[in-house]
């Protein structure tokens, strides 16, 4: 049996679609979410919230506050300054990146409108909200910063004296001889692109409880979390802890995105106030904090260009960034990966030797921006594939052959992009070609055409990309940051032959923990129903990372893997010496120890847990078994598993409205090993529609003064079921090896791609009226603006 | 000013009988005084549909209807649903659609779908997709809700042909 | 966010009610539906010190007819509305708006006189009033009185309602002889509030049109009859006639800023929905 890598197994549940273990208690209302935990003499956190985007505080009275019905306490900076130390949100391998440090409230200024400032704890989170009112403080209002292409001026307002100027961070990146190329090009297409500021819009808002009992020293805070050990350590640090009187749990999560792998002010405030306090303090974000406090992606402007040889050979890309994060670097992941990842990765689909690329990271007046879903891809997609599409034009050459010509042949792994990212395989020629069949371009083309004539604008869109999943301690660790990129998981056989996993990772409802069972039960040859999963609590599980960067299979599934095999082996020498046997010529086959070589039903699991736990002394003196096992894994051969895919969309304009209508979508995607195929089809086709929303709906609208404008469900618009269109989505696999699992990411491939493609697929309904769009969201204004209507 | 109020209301078909604040949402009552927390809450302005409920019969908004205005009515949520088996066929579309992936939604999403099986078994895609379209779901991107919606309204007409 | 604290009332006769009203002043709120109310209060954004439940008086709710007008009482639920078989005969425009009034769960609460008192610049609701020439029935402790819809509706959020005072009903003129009507709007998704939408109404006869009545919503503070464009269009439907009436509309309307939709837009989707609109009243039925 050894030998057998987990693609061998008998009854494998690699590549099936199996329900998910913990999506019944879902559907039935018995979800364990945050808000749904209440502990005895628990007390409620509401914020006094800054009204202005950059203001000093000059003076705070809070004893009309302190008075009001049922108020406990009332705290501002700096009494929070006593129990949480403030932190600073830099990673030494982004070098130069520089921010202020941040405190759980501050103390002279506030830096964005709805900043928490002073915190109220009561007994109900209402009479908290009423005190809140009654809490005066005296503003010193300052010039704001909004405009992040105004941040850098010399007149402009310098938000952190301390730091000099409102840059955050530079990087540039050239290879040589660049502007040669450009010299020399046949074409050269130019384009400016704008991606709007938007967020998760996570539907359970951020989620604390937070207790703090003196007696043992112990902080046990249950979070809305992707990063229960990450939130450990950082709450020890700043609260003075160790890290093993620090307990982070975290059930049910109502949707993350990267908007629950970070640390907020809000949060550490709860925390220290639980400390405070000592009795429970929970804090749940009402829907306009979150627009304010949760962070906020993708604002990016980038001017960009690129040469094209007449016979459609790209030859260089060149763009300029410029991207506005808010007043501080979000700690710990810092705001600087995004447009790291932009730099990193545009145009490396391609083989373009020559490639420049500048960014700026400014500081403004808004929200702090950081790592959500699909971190920079969007961005890098859309300008990558806009850039194409227009090079293609401008050479009267088809998007789908030009993609053809200029892909990276899939017979030409491993390789290096001009940045210097490793790829072990792809499959872009391949993925391509699959999705130019299931979309049938040509019959597609031919109904585009015939609709033109009858004034029906539809657009056809190809999007290709590629992803940076299951990272390495490249990603954040090196950078000094306490994430692990490392996952474990320990497997344990119980006397009734049953097996619980507990596992590093998280669920927020990806089906992390259906995938994490799959691996497990495959590698012991368990059936899953005898498999229990046990995830998000760091007391119990052991150390990992948890779900970012489209990590939990890969990773976390290859520790369960390994763990898995690890206990096989285990179990089975038990049985060996139960049955007389060598422990090689046995297997587990559906819960049973059979004979490798006809099959033949030997002795149950729950025989062997019964034995070893119950009965060792039938055991040998010298033999002790061990049915509990761990296994930790992080990728070795490649800081990064690149995935890649291409997607493709099918529209209508309607030139008159500037509405736009999803006819259809396709993706295929290569992430590698499928381990379930339908929750990864389903992971692809939420990322899609939250990519659209960023291409039709979403945006945090600003005014000058730095006020958010929408920040509320019925203003900022995300994709409802009305307009979204169904998705058909095809898998190639290739595998990672350097996992035995093979498994890569596949959470954020369909946000990866969707703005780019909707993009093309936009500007290809609009070319024979002449018209183009570049700022994101496309909404009906901006169409009819790019048509000259209005 | 705000005193507290009495009411008595049938939840899942128990008798409820409490004092109230009048401030409180029906939501909120469901899941702090009730503890069924089944109930969400996603945005507390009528928006989401998370906080999604049966007043008398009717889905609401849980989280833009008052406690005390549910005094003598009948309410039901999730938890109701799901004990008498009246949605039992939807929701086994759900699992094994996978049509619910964090499940914050689910419970608004249900007793929404739940309606308009009740009205119309015969509701094309597109009906499905307007009557869920006051429910937000951030994770699903809806194509699995509306296949697990369709499919149980479609096994419904058969079983009823 | 929690609503500020308040006090609850639920009056069981109009007497009691306008008691309260009187009693409370302006501190007092009339709670129907709350699907707005209710809203803006979470947010804080509105703090009245007493709500006065409407929801017990049963003699505003439900749909009547007669000869010449149809009644809607101010507490009938915009579901009830919407699947009133009187109001889909006799009054096509508001059966033909309903679908577009929000979502499924809000339409169960949310009341018809709930919409005509708050008056939201975008609601479906107060054009139709206007285009079909409505009166709003509105009773105090002194009695009722009934004001044509066309003077009703003041200002953004303004209304001729005075304190102290409810809208206790709705009438509408029946259907015409040879009267059709038609509606759209033009929504960035399903169930939104309008960027631009138009009721009409007209008298038809094969393509001509008489008595046209154009009521535009989303563009002001208040729904706005496009009396020129209405003009323009009697007589013969064709090509020019929509696009004088089309010209006609800048001078009619001068439509106001929004959130990611300016005054320009605004304009240009009012005349997108004229054409659309137009187009479907002289279509072959
Ligand atoms: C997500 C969402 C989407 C929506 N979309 C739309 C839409 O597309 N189109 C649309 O038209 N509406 C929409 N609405 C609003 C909905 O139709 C409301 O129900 C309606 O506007 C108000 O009716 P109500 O009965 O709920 O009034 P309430 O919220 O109870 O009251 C609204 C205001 O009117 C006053 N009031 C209510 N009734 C009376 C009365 N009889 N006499 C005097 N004053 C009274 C109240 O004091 C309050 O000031 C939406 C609401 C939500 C939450
Ligand atoms: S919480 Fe009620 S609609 Fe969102
Ligand atoms: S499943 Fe997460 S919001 Fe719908």
């Amino acid at each position: 049996m050894s030998g057998l890598t987990i693609h061998d197994r008998p009854n494998s549940y690699i590549g099936r679609s199996v329900s998910r273990p913990n999506i019944r208690r879902l559907v039935e209302g018995k979800g364990r979410f945050t808000d749904d935990m209440s502990l005895p003499r628990m007390l409620f956190a509401a914020f006094l919230r800054s009204p202005y985007a950059h203001a000093e505080i000059v003076t705070i009275d809070t004893s009309a506050a302190e008075a009001a019905p049922g108020v406990v306490r009332v705290v501002t900076g700096k009494e929070m300054a006593d129990v949480c130390s403030p932190w600073i949100g830099v990673l030494s391998h982004l070098e130069g990146l520089k921010s202020q440090p941040q405190y759980a409230l501050p103390i002279e200024k506030a830096t964005w409108q709805g900043e928490a400032v002073v915190a109220v704890v009561a007994e109900t989170r209402a009479q908290a909200e009423d005190a809140v009112e009654l809490v005066e403080v005296e503003w010193n209002e300052l010039p704001v910063v909004a405009d992040m292409e105004m941040a850098l001026d010399e007149a402009t307002h310098v938000i952190h004296s301390d730091l000099g100027d409102n840059l955050a961070w530079q990087r540039e990146f050239a290879t040589d001889g660049i502007d040669a190329v450009f010299e020399a090009a046949d074409q050269v297409v130019e384009e400016t692109f704008h991606f709007g500021r938007h967020t998760g819009v996570t539907l359970e808002a951020r989620s604390i409880l937070s207790d703090y009992d003196s007696s043992e020293e112990q902080l046990t805070v249950y979070l809305a979390t992707q990063t229960p050990h990450m939130m450990q350590t950082l709450f020890a640090k700043h609260m003075g802890l160790e890290d093993h009187r620090v307990r982070v749990i975290s059930g049910d999560v109502g949707g993350a995105f990267g908007i629950k792998v970070h640390s907020y002010a809000d949060e550490y405030a709860t925390v220290a106030l639980s400390i405070m306090l000592k009795r429970p303090v929970k804090f749940i974000a009402d829907r306009l904090e979150s627009f304010t406090n949760d962070i906020h992606a993708r604002d990016h402007r980038i001017t960009a260009r690129m040469a094209v040889s007449q016979d459609g050979e790209i030859q260089a890309i060149d763009y300029d960034d410029v991207t506005g994060v808010g007043p501080y670097s979000v700690y710990p992941r810092t705001s600087g990966i995004e447009a790291n990842q932009v730099v990193n990765m545009t145009g490396a689909q391609y083989a373009c030797p020559n490639y420049r690329a500048r960014t700026n990271v400014v500081f403004q007046n808004k929200t702090p921006m950081c790592q959500y879903r699909a971190v920079g891809h969007p961005i890098l997609t859309a300008l990558t594939e806009g850039l194409v599409d227009k090079a293609a034009d401008a050479i009267g050459m088809d998007p789908v052959d030009i993609r053809r010509k200029n892909l990276l042949p899939d017979d030409s792994y491993p390789r290096k992009s001009p940045t210097g990212m490793l790829f072990e395989q792809l499959s872009h020629q391949e993925s391509l070609e699959k999705i130019v069949q299931m979309m049938d371009y040509e019959m597609l083309r031919k109904e585009q055409g015939k609709l033109r004539d009858q004034g029906v604008y539809r657009g056809i869109g190809i999007a290709t990309f590629i992803e940076v999943t299951n990272p390495s301690a490249m990603f954040y660790g090196i950078g000094g940051a306490p994430i692990s990129a490392q996952d474990g998981a320990t497997i344990r056989l119980d006397a009734k032959g049953n097996i619980i996993v507990q596992t590093g990772v998280t669920e927020q409802g990806q089906g992390t923990e259906a995938v994490i069972a799959q691996v497990a039960a495959t590698a012991l040859g368990v059936t899953m129903d005898k498999i229990k999963v046990l995830t998000g609590d760091t007391d119990i599980t052991p150390c990992g990372g948890g779900t970012w960067a489209s990590r939990a299979a890969g990773v976390g599934g290859e520790a369960a893997a390994q763990a898995g095999h690890a206990l096989r082996q285990r179990i089975l020498e038990v049985a060996a010496i139960m049955l007389q046997a060598d422990a090689g010529t046995l297997d587990i086959q559906e819960n049973v120890i059979v004979d490798v070589a006809d099959g033949r039903e030997r002795i149950s699991l729950a025989e062997v847990g019964r034995v070893a736990y119950y009965r060792p002394d039938t055991l040998p003196k010298d033999f002790q078994s061990e049915l509990m096992v761990t296994r930790h894994y992080v990728p070795k051969d490649y800081p990064f598993a690149f995935t890649n895919g291409v997607q493709a969309s099918y529209l209508e304009v309607d030139p008159a409205t500037g509405i736009v209508t999803l006819l259809n979508h396709w993706v295929v995607e290569d992430c590698g090993t499928v381990i379930n195929p339908q929750l990864v089809d389903e992971q692809i086709r939420g990322g899609v529609v939250q990519g659209i929303g960023g291409a039709l709906y979403e945006e945090c609208l600003y005014s000058p003064e730095g006020q958010l404008l929408n920040g509320n469900m019925a203003d900022y618009l995300v994709p409802m079921a009305g307009e979204m269109p169904d998705i058909q989505v095809a898998h190639v696999e290739s595998r990672t090896a350097d996992s035995e699992l093979g498994a890569k990411g596949a959470g954020e491939a369909g946000t990866a791609g969707a703005p780019g493609v909707i993009m093309n697929a936009i500007n290809d309904a609009l070319k024979p009226l002449n018209a183009r769009v570049t700022r994101q969201p496309f909404t009906p204004e901006r169409i009819l603006q790019a048509l000259k209507t209005v | 000013m705000d005193k507290a109020v009495q009411v008595s209301m049938s939840v899942n078909s128990e008798a409820v009988n409490r004092t109230v604040e009048p401030r409180q949402s029906l939501a909120d009552f469901i899941r702090n005084e009730l503890e069924l927390t089944g109930t969400h809450v996603g945005c507390e302005h009528g928006v989401c549909g998370a906080c999604t409920v049966r007043l008398d019969g009717q889905i609401v908004r849980g989280c833009l209807t008052l406690a005390v205005q549910a005094d003598g009515c009948t309410v039901e949520t999730i938890e109701g649903l799901t004990e008498s088996g009246e949605i039992a066929d939807l929701q086994n579309a759900f699992v094994t659609r996978n049509a619910a992936q964090c499940g914050f939604c689910t419970p608004g999403m249900l007793l929404t779908a739940a309606e308009l099986l009740a009205a119309d078994p015969g509701a094309s895609r597109e009906e499905i997709r307007k009557h869920i379209s006051g429910n937000y779901c951030r994770c699903t991107g809806y194509q699995a809700v509306v296949d697990a919606i369709e499919s149980t309204a479609r096994n419904r007409l058969g079983e009823a042909s | 966010m929690k609503p500020a604290p308040f006090a609850y009332e639920k009056p069981g006769t109009m007497a009691e009610l306008f008691g309260l009203l009187a009693e409370h002043g302006a501190d007092a709120a009339i709670l129907a539906g709350g699907q707005s109310l209710m809203a803006t209060m979470n947010m804080r954004l509105s703090a009245p010190e007493i709500l006065v439940d409407i929801n017990g008086l049963k003699e505003l709710s439900g749909i009547s007819v007669s000869e010449d007008k149809l009644s809607i009482g101010a507490l009938t639920r915009h579901c009830d509305v919407a699947s009133s078989e009187d109001v889909a005969a006799r009054v096509p425009l508001i059966h033909l708006a309903m679908p577009y009034v929000a979502h499924a769960a809000i339409r169960n609460r949310g009341t018809f006189g709930g919409s005509v008192a708050l008056a939201d610049p975008a609601s479906e609701i107060p054009a139709c009033m206007v285009c079909l020439d409505g009166e709003i029935e509105i009773t105090g402790a002194m009695g009722v009185r009934c004001v044509p819809a066309t003077t009703y509706f003041k200002g953004l959020y303004e209304t001729d309602l005075q304190e102290g005072e409810i809208v206790t009903a709705v009438h509408v003129p029946v259907l015409g002889d040879g009267e059709r009507h038609a509606f759209d709007e033009i929504t960035r998704r399903h169930g939104d509030y309008a960027m631009a939408g138009l009721a009409a109404s007209a008298s038809v006869s094969g393509t001509t049109l008489l008595n046209v009545r154009l009521a535009y919503f989303g563009v002001a503070g208040t729904p706005v009859l496009a009396i020129k464009a209405g003009a323009a269009l009697e007589g013969t439907i064709n090509d020019s006639c929509i696009s004088a009436a089309q010209n006609a509309l800048d001078s009619d309307l001068d439509p106001f800023d929004d959130i990611g939709c300016s005054a320009a837009t605004k304009l240009h989707l009012a005349k997108v929905l004229l054409d659309r609109v137009v187009r479907r009243l002289v279509a072959v039925q």
